[in-house]
């Protein structure tokens, strides 16, 4: 099973990732947005942010995970080579997401090969009937 | 979608057992087709289902698919029955363009134009990842949050007169910088002063011919060959965190259910949770006009430095094309006040409007719309007749028609460098892949952009203006 593919969108930079626990394709989606931004098989993972989101629903939950990686980049100079230690699970009427996400700095000189701005709820998409067994999860980013 | 054509360059959606109000598109059948290829139509359509919305939910010549509204979308609310939305506005609040003139012609610049694109490459910051030369802190960034351009020319960077040609003097007075989260202080903290990356850009260009003498001599636009500069940008982390910020607020407030489209949602204008969006968007589009601000006060040092003198490089015009603001306008004869959403559209406004400054008001507003990487750019007048058609807001530029994925195959970006060379175009960016992405063919053609907008009377074209060099983020 591919990990994720890029499609083709007019204004911006869409994708779908899959996996065989929605966890895995949910962290297959992050390697699929920082591979709009930079080259993540480059990146080592030297340096470890902890991220926790909450979302009323699957989708609401993407997104802001999603965005963790945008920000991280932003804030912290972030750039995203692994996730590891996801787990999702049921949270008052929604969802909780645990992960651990590694990575370099900027300051390590990898190249940036794009800018995403947001995630967005454009044709997000998430379904647990991907034919073989598993998920597949669908996001389009502002670019 | 069922669409017919109501009129000349106009088209009609009608209603829905759903929609409140027809959706209008004003577009010749050429652009018309770009927007049959994407979801433009089916977006209008699902703008005119929001509660509240008066007359129609209107689409702008150049308008292709976005998230929720489409990119050249203009939708009206009444203030009390209807809604606030972020899709209406955009990740990219406040993105806009700023256009300076100057007493050079394009043989002074010729002279020096790599000279002067270098320094002023050197000045502004831009790219990806790329952070400003400002070091602020939280104090200030609320400051400048709560005051705008103001702040900018208070604090050196530019001049008084300035304000007075930005939209809203430059200030939005409803912002409130404590409705902005901790998250987009801290994207924005970094980032004010700077270009950023994607489609925006900064031009040196000259004006290639004049269409209106009257209302050009009032803009400054004084002759073909004069030099010209163009800054296209926007609010940068802090105003796209803004909108995921208040998009996920609106969602836990209101829910997601019926809604046709996610990035729809919307607040009561009236509620606590639209009037929290409202203010903090306020507070965005400030940071945006405080960052042109400084761009054009670097730019104006470059030019000085370069070529003597920053003397005449006076601003003709700021106007944001990402926007929800409160305006009045004439509803079934009625003047009403309305929340006006301009997502990829630009205010129009004819003489006499108290909003246009009182050295316009006998000419409309200058409506600003750039083209892409290496083709012609425009400057129009507001007329009263697009306070009619679409409460006063034409295009916003040319519009996206190919995927980046599609431009990366198709173009690279040394070529690209090249062919503009050839042409006399100067070109300066962080990335060539970001170049390619931005080629001409992947937008639409804004020469028929605009001679729409003109025949309609959305906005009179003034002037067209031709790249001398250009810089990318």
């Amino acid at each position: 099973m591919n990990r994720y593919r890029i499609l083709p969108h007019t204004a911006d930079g869409k994708f779908e990732a899959f996996g065989k626990t929605l966890e895995e394709a949910f962290g297959h989606a992050a390697l699929a947005l920082a591979s709009l931004m930079w080259d993540w098989s480059k990146i080592e993972p030297r340096i470890e942010h902890l991220v926790h989101v909450e979302g009323l629903d699957r989708e609401q939950l993407l997104v802001k995970f999603l965005g963790e990686i945008v920000y991280l980049f932003e804030t912290r100079q972030f750039l995203l080579g692994r996730v590891s230690r996801i787990v999702i699970r049921p949270h008052l009427d929604g969802f909780a997401l645990d992960a651990a996400l590694g990575g370099e700095t900027l300051a390590s000189g990898h190249e940036i090969t794009g800018d995403v701005k947001a995630v967005t709820y454009h044709e997000l998409a998430i379904e647990d009937d991907w034919p073989g067994g598993g998920w597949r999860v669908q996001a389009v980013v502002d670019m | 979608m069922d669409i017919r054509k109501i009129g000349e360059n106009t088209w009609e959606i009608a209603a829905d057992a759903a929609m409140k109000v027809p959706a209008v598109v004003y577009s010749s059948a050429r652009l018309l087709e770009d927007m049959r290829r994407d979801q433009t139509l089916a977006q209008a359509r699902n703008v005119a289902c929001l509660p509240g919305i008066e007359r129609r939910s209107y689409v702008m010549p150049d308008a292709h698919q976005g998230y929720g509204f489409p990119i050249g979308g203009v939708a009206a609310f009444d203030p009390d029955a209807g809604v606030i939305s972020p899709g209406g506005v955009g990740y990219d609040i406040n993105c806009g363009v700023r256009l300076l003139r100057t007493d050079f012609t394009e043989a002074d610049v010729a002279a020096k134009s790599k000279e002067l694109l270098a320094a002023i490459f050197e000045e502004v910051p831009a790219g990806v990842g790329k952070g400003g030369v400002t070091k602020l802190n939280r104090a200030v960034l609320r400051d400048i949050l709560a005051r705008g351009a103001e702040w900018a020319v208070e604090n050196g960077y530019g001049r008084k007169e300035d304000l007075e040609r930005t939209e809203e003097g430059g200030r939005m007075a409803d912002a409130d910088p404590g409705e902005v989260s901790e998250r987009a202080l801290e994207r924005g903290i970094t980032q004010l002063g700077t270009l950023g990356a994607g489609n925006h850009f900064l031009e040196i260009q000259k004006v290639e011919e004049i269409l209106d003498e009257a209302a050009a001599r009032a803009f400054g636009i004084d002759a073909a060959g004069q030099a010209m500069i163009m800054v296209h940008c926007g609010s940068r982390g802090l105003g796209h965190q803004v909108a995921t910020d208040f998009i996920e607020i609106l969602e836990n407030a209101f829910g997601v259910a019926g809604l046709p489209d996610r990035e729809l949602v919307a607040a009561p204008f009236r509620s606590a949770e639209g009037q929290r969006y409202y203010r903090a968007m306020c507070a965005a589009v400030n940071y945006a006009f405080a960052n042109r601000q400084m761009i054009a006060h670097w730019i104006r040092d470059v030019v000085a430095r370069v070529l003597g003198t920053a003397r005449g490089v006076d601003q003709v015009y700021d106007v944001c094309h990402n926007v929800a603001k409160v305006e009045e306008h004439e509803v079934g004869g009625r003047s009403k006040r309305l929340v006006v959403h301009r997502k990829g559209a630009t205010r129009s406004f004819g003489p006499g409007r108290p909003e246009v400054p009182s050295v316009y008001r006998a000419v409309g507003q200058p409506a600003l719309i750039p083209g892409s990487m290496g083709t012609a750019s425009y400057v129009l007048a507001g007329t009263k007749e697009a306070e009619a058609l679409s409460f006063g807001s034409t295009a916003h530029g040319a519009g996206r028609i190919m995927s980046r994925h599609e431009a990366l195959r198709r173009f690279r970006g040394e070529k690209i460098r090249d062919d503009l060379a050839r042409r006399g175009i100067a070109l300066k960016s962080t990335s060539w892949k970001g170049v390619a992405e931005e080629a001409a063919e992947a937008y639409k053609d804004v020469d028929e952009v605009v001679r729409v907008s003109n025949e309609l009377g959305l906005g009179r074209v003034v002037a067209r203006l031709a790249p001398l060099g250009v810089m990318k983020g």
